[in-house]
């Protein structure tokens, strides 16, 4: 029941208790049923995701309204040549592990207030999908 | 190719004939914002947010140009991009305005260069090639817009930003169609 969809239809968990008395639970079954199951660790779905969410402003190879994301894990935070990063973002400081990159999709400004980024994913599943992904884009280039 | 077959499809040759009237509709669709604009006065938290979708209104004013005097695009999808790229600027207005209301300064678009880079342009050869991209980037637009509107803290903005995400997903849905692919088959495609 906690699904963005579900949480999206019927509001916060404090609504879903009252709306619950009344909607019935073969609905809310049905539309968690309907939404594409994601592995944790699935690049793959990850990647659909990031194409879907992270797209309008991300892309892998390039720099555009966000810095590109080859490499982006393990690498510091704030370092892609010819970008230009918010002073909130160059004020963290360290490097972009996997489970920093799920506290930054899950509140950027939360994390570094200022910075240019603004969605937020609020499912783990997502983020956990879309962060494999990166780590798949972040792999050594074969030789 | 997908874009003329699915363009000169009746119902689609009936649109085009009226892409004067849609022309109007810009017109219209300003409006209408311009209302949304009126009863909102940024706030500050805000303006961060604008500025971000400000910036990706011009990235797609710039794909929208460049790819349009590529020569790449068939009369019929150049006429589409045109109309598209005339709701892209009316954002920028909107988005803009709403910066400068707030005592802000609009951020700039980047130069064409930058934009051929970071789109890759160059890497296009055919239209549908053109017509691939846009419809990605519409997608990524209008999931970009409801994805930030949790993030904003008045509900004038938040609506000016679900009218937006709307337009978006309506290019997205015409660059869709006409590459032949299918509508997805679950719910909340830009959840």
């Amino acid at each position: 029941m906690s699904s963005p969809e579900v949480r999206a239809a019927v509001g916060p968990s404090t609504k879903l208790a009252r709306v619950g008395a009344i909607l019935p639970i073969a609905l809310l079954a049905l539309a968690a049923a309907a939404r594409p199951g994601i592995a944790a660790g699935d690049a793959a779905a990850g990647k659909m995701l990031y194409e879907a969410k992270c797209g309008g402003c991300h892309s892998v190879e390039r720099n555009r309204i966000g810095p590109l994301h080859r490499g982006v894990v393990g690498r510091p935070v704030a370092s892609v040549p010819g970008y230009s990063y918010s002073p909130a973002l160059k004020r963290l400081g360290g490097s972009w592990t996997t489970a920093r990159l799920d506290r930054w999709l899950s509140g950027t400004q939360k994390m570094a207030p200022g910075s240019k980024m603004y969605l937020e994913i609020d499912d783990p599943a997502q983020r956990r999908a879309i962060i494999a992904y990166l780590g798949s884009v972040s792999k050594p280039p074969p030789r | 190719m997908g874009v003329n077959q699915l363009l000169i499809d009746g119902g689609r040759r009936q649109f085009l004939a009226r892409a004067g009237a849609a022309s109007l509709g810009v017109g219209a669709a300003g409006l209408l914002g311009g209302g949304a604009l009126a009863a909102t006065a940024a706030r500050s938290g805000d303006v961060g947010v604008i500025q971000t979708a400000l910036a990706l209104e011009h990235e797609g004013i710039a794909a929208y140009q460049i790819a349009g005097k590529s020569g790449l695009l068939s009369p019929a999808t150049l006429k589409l991009a045109l109309l598209f790229l005339g709701h892209h600027e009316a954002h920028r207005d909107s988005l803009a305005a709403l910066v400068g209301k707030a005592g802000g300064k609009p951020v700039e678009p980047k130069t064409d260069a930058q934009y051929i880079s970071g789109l890759d342009l160059g890497a296009l050869k055919s239209e549908g090639d053109v017509v691939a991209l846009a419809t990605k980037l519409e997608r990524g637009a209008a999931s970009a817009y409801i994805g930030q509107i949790t993030a904003l803290k008045d509900p004038a903005l938040a609506r000016l930003f679900a009218q937006i995400s709307a337009d978006e997903a309506i290019h997205w849905t015409t660059l869709n169609n006409a590459a032949g692919t299918p509508i997805p088959a679950s719910a909340y495609v830009f959840a």
